[in-house]
């Protein structure tokens, strides 16, 4: 279902000058990252978030929902025997 | 535009925020039982926030004209003490015929554990028993997914439920679909960093169109915006969505959920002038 009344193009009029200081904003975010004294080149959350920027750069419609699920913890379908909980 | 918000904690909330809310169209709130931003210590301590739900908020809200509803339970944060938990249960039927209580919430898990699971289906069965609607809390950040399905599984598994007097909440782009195909209604919570924003909000109303769908603010005692629903529809406006669409989320839905319980004997403004009490 795509029901937004609006055209791309109005829709990149409206925001395009939001969706620009957002990317701004991650720049800087990253930039600050550079200049600080350590390292967390390591760290698991930076690779999310690269992993997070390769996404955006996909042409899908589900970007958003595939973010999302990078953050996520993995779910194990079997999780209810795992616990020890048996399925009424 | 008259609004409902289906999911607010107005014990965290000043009375400046109701009458804020009042003044933006807000007719009734919904406010599920939910964690102090403490443990508490005994079972008496749950009694008398139930008695703040059932007697204290009811008046406050309606000095602006607000209806007010709730739901009781104990939430997923303190479910990790079993002990506490089930005199918390076996204390709730207590509240459950007082006027404006709509069912059992919110319910849920917090950090995905066993013992949050084992008192989450304690709480399914008390609804059972008692011919209760369900509201859900799903999980945060990266234990909502995860924890979304748990529940869905929890849910699915008893066939004594019925999906359509289950409203699940916190909804965002990786778990609505389930939750909608499920059968359950989807709360779509608007907080100003985690969970969802309105401009997201709008985004799956688009995507998956509005029915079973509620947007709600959630407002407690964190980084939170109260008029987050009045904020969903000015976004829904400045898209050029029809005033019949916007109504059918912020008002018609929640109604259509909630008229399911005894308890939500809601009169519309249309109708009825005289709940300014």
């Amino acid at each position: 279902m795509n029901a937004s009344p609006c055209t791309a193009n109005e829709i990149l009029q409206r925001e395009f000058l939001e969706i620009r200081c957002k990317v701004l904003e991650l720049a800087a975010s990253l930039d600050r990252l550079e200049r600080a004294e350590g390292s967390v080149a390591g760290d698991v959350r930076l690779t999310r978030v690269r992993e997070a920027l390769e996404l955006l750069l996909e042409s899908r419609p589900d970007r958003a929902e595939q973010v999302q699920l990078t953050f996520s913890r993995p779910y194990d379908s079997a999780w209810q025997t795992a616990f020890g909980i048996v399925e009424h | 535009m008259y609004y409902i918000d289906p999911h607010i904690h107005m014990v965290s909330r000043t009375t400046d925020d109701y009458e804020t809310l009042a003044k933006m169209g807000c007719v009734a709130m919904s406010e599920p039982a939910f964690w102090a931003g403490f443990d508490r210590g005994s079972v008496e301590s749950f009694r008398d926030y139930f008695r703040q739900l059932t007697e204290v908020e009811p008046k406050r809200a309606a000095a602006y004209g607000i209806q007010h509803f709730t739901w009781l339970c104990i939430n997923a944060k303190e479910a990790e003490n079993v002990s506490l938990s089930r005199e918390v249960i076996a204390m709730i039927p207590e509240f459950l015929e007082r006027p404006n209580v709509l069912g059992i919430g919110e319910i849920g898990l917090n950090k995905n554990t066993r013992n949050e699971s084992i008192i989450f289906l304690e709480h399914l069965q008390l609804a059972i028993q008692y011919d209760q609607q369900i509201l859900i809390h799903t999980p945060h950040l990266e234990d909502k997914y995860q924890g979304t399905r748990m529940i869905l599984d929890m849910l699915c598994d008893d066939t004594r439920i019925d999906h359509s007097r289950v409203l699940v909440d916190h909804v965002e782009e990786h778990t609505i679909r389930a939750v909608l195909e499920g059968g359950f209604w989807a709360g779509m919570t608007m907080y100003p960093i985690s969970k969802c924003t309105p401009q997201r909000a709008c985004d799956m109303v688009e995507m998956y169109g509005p029915e079973r769908l509620m947007v709600n603010s959630a407002g407690d005692w964190g980084p939170s915006k109260p008029t987050a629903v009045p904020d969903f529809i000015l976004e829904m406006r400045r898209r050029k969505h029809p005033e019949s669409l916007i109504r059918r989320v912020v008002y018609e839905n929640p109604i259509e959920f909630f008229k399911q319980s005894p308890g939500f004997k809601f009169v519309p403004r249309d109708a009825d002038s005289a709940i300014l009490q």
